[in-house]
């Protein structure tokens, strides 16, 4: 009996020996993000949250002022709902055209047989332009002065906008700078196109159905998750939407010099302005780092809300957890 | 005559109207999906054609609505070589986006093979809390990052705040790898184990061979990155010009050569020609990521 009882004993320390061992194994490979998330996230957003609510410029120590910089954002900073109207607009009007031309790019890539690797580079390269280089690269091809785009639209006599000068043109400038990247949904949609079981469509069209509607009842459906995912993704882009606009707004304002110049926020008449700049606005320009943590605060409670959108569906990020 | 046709055009049997009909439809939408496919390539090399055309011109043509050079500046490149800073820029981007790539590699590896391959109390939690942080923008925690980089370590105007988090994984870098290594059957790993090998062994032998692809994918996605950050180094660097990026550096490039498009086209070119260049070497590791993940680097 006393024998059974000790080497029970001995196993279960031998066993708890073994998980502890585990238990540190894990720990040792999770290390470098453990500290990375405590230090350069969950630390700063905490102080972020602090910060929202003090007085602080950099220089004097920061002091309580409640719920002054929460009113101020909301109710006398004058960037953050031209912010906000701005972020709607990028949302309906971009991501949708953003979708649908990758949509439409994917399709059109599964259907070319001829030089489909060629055509399938040349799609694919804008995307990978540095943001600087192509909004810089746009910013030339749209420009008013001598620009080739009004260039061409002179010549065959329709009338040029102002684009990136111009605030009803300036969007729909961006729209255009993205959906020449639009390579990144091309390859999605491409994978998901190919993965629709062809026996499908050969049903489809024994019953006679229509191209549009095998692409209707045969293709949506089944890439429905993927357009799901590049209209959850893509509203996250537009809110986080930083270099583009600014470069674009800064290049056509003419004002841009090196480091620390004032620029006119959102140039022209504040139609680029994007959520992210206003914390760039208020923290490093006005230095008025209470007010720039609300906005950031903003734009995390906007981003976390659509990331547990993406999430909590089925076959979302994280699939096939074992 | 031996041409070989691999489109439905060849008509050497005498075929039923039915069968020449259904072929000459093929054929038409053949050349509607083409002729779709060259309007298409058009709309995505034509600003890349411009650019490069520009940034040949004279001082003069580039004042003008020329589309094409009338005499070939190629001296417009020695021009922006020579422009002070330009090679500062480039090495920096060059340590940023190297140092940066290597540190992320070595510090998502062991979290993401923990994240695909070990059962723990709180590893869903984890995973979810990285694909959250995956998705936030910098701007949201910038504010006491930079009071910390800045007023306490005193290190604005380098670039070490942006690369030694890299040290410490990459919410983007693990989520990317995790899912590839969910791919390598657990069988290599039981096998790895009965011969003996502990995690760091297995790791190590079995495992990073396997994952290279990954890997690749990675070190690509950081990369890129890193060359085409602009928050990054407006936040830390803008003070101190010998710090400057080649993205940062290029808007104020801008700015010294106002009205020289054809200047600023041809630094533009030279920012875009790497990453191009890389793609090229790499394209198939890169094109895997994409689909891997589904999300822009």
């Amino acid at each position: 009996m006393a024998t059974t009882a000790l080497a029970s004993e001995r196993r279960r320390s031998g066993l708890a020996a073994k998980q502890r061992k585990k238990a540190l194994r894990t720990l040792a490979f999770m290390s470098p993000w453990l500290i990375g998330f405590a230090v350069f996230f969950a630390y700063p957003l905490i102080s972020t949250v602090y910060f929202s609510f003090m007085h602080y410029d950099g220089f004097k120590p920061p002091t309580w002022s409640g719920t002054k910089n929460w009113t101020y954002v909301f109710e006398h900073y004058p960037y953050f709902w031209p912010a906000l109207r701005n972020t709607l607009w990028l949302v309906v009007i971009t991501v949708t055209l953003r979708v649908l031309f990758g949509l439409g790019i994917g399709l059109l890539i599964t259907k070319i047989k001829t030089g489909t690797g060629v055509f399938r580079t040349l799609f694919y390269l804008p995307y990978l332009a540095p943001p600087v280089a192509a909004t810089m690269a746009f910013a030339f091809l749209l420009n008013p002065g001598t620009g080739p785009v009004n260039s061409l639209l002179e010549k065959i006599g329709i009338p040029a906008p102002g684009w990136f000068n111009d605030p009803n043109w300036s969007k729909p400038a961006l729209t255009l700078l993205f959906l020449w990247g639009v390579g990144d949904l091309m390859v999605i949609f491409m994978a998901a196109l190919l993965d629709v079981p062809k026996e499908q469509y050969e049903a489809a069209e024994l019953d006679g159905a229509s191209a549009w509607q095998r692409f209707r009842f045969v293709t949506v459906p089944n890439i429905s998750p993927i357009i799901m995912f590049a209209v959850v993704t893509g509203v996250i882009a537009a809110m986080q939407c930083y270099t583009q606009p600014l470069v674009a707004g800064k290049v056509a304002s003419g004002v841009i010099q090196g480091a620390g110049t004032m620029f006119e926020p959102g140039y022209p008449e504040k139609s680029t302005l994007t959520l992210p700049q206003l914390v760039y606005n208020l923290g490093f320009q006005r230095f008025d780092y209470g007010s720039a943590c609300v906005v950031a605060l903003v734009l995390f409670a906007l981003s976390m809300a659509f990331t547990a959108f993406l999430m909590r569906r089925r076959g979302g990020l994280i699939q096939a957890g074992d | 005559m031996t041409q070989v046709l691999d489109r439905p055009v060849e008509l050497k049997t005498p075929a039923s109207p039915a069968e020449r009909t259904a072929r000459r439809k093929a054929l038409l939408e053949w050349i509607a999906i083409h002729s779709l496919g060259i309007a298409a390539a058009l709309f995505f090399t034509l600003p890349f054609v411009f650019v490069f055309l520009t940034s040949l011109m004279s001082d003069d043509q580039a004042l003008s609505r020329d589309l094409i050079p009338h005499t070939w500046e190629w001296a417009n490149y020695r021009k922006v070589f020579d422009t002070p800073g330009f090679l500062t820029w480039w090495k920096n981007t060059l340590i940023y986006a190297g140092a940066g790539t290597v540190l992320v590699v070595l510090s998502s590896i062991p979290v993401a093979y923990a994240l695909a391959k070990f059962r723990f109390r709180g590893r869903n939690l984890s995973l979810m809390l990285v694909i959250s942080t995956m998705m936030l923008p910098p701007q949201v925690v910038v504010i006491p990052m930079y009071l910390f980089w800045a007023k306490q370590l005193d290190l604005s105007g380098t670039l070490w705040p942006l690369i030694i988090p890299l040290a410490f994984g990459d919410a983007f870098s693990i989520f990317l790898l995790r899912q590839f290594l969910m791919t390598i059957p657990n069988e290599y790993l039981d096998a790895a184990k009965v011969d003996g090998c502990g995690d760091l062994r297995t790791l190590l032998k079995v495992v990073l061979p396997m994952a290279k692809p990954g890997i690749a994918a990675v070190a690509l996605f950081q990369f890129f990155n890193a060359w085409n950050d602009y928050f990054g180094p407006q936040i830390y660097a803008s003070e101190n010009p010998a710090a400057w990026t080649l993205s940062y550096g290029l808007e104020s490039f801008k700015g010294a050569h106002h009205t020289d498009w054809n200047l600023t086209m041809a630094a533009t070119v030279l920012v875009m020609a790497p990453v191009i260049v890389v793609f090229f070497f790499a394209q198939k590791a890169f094109v895997e990521g994409v689909t891997l993940t589904g999300v822009k680097g």
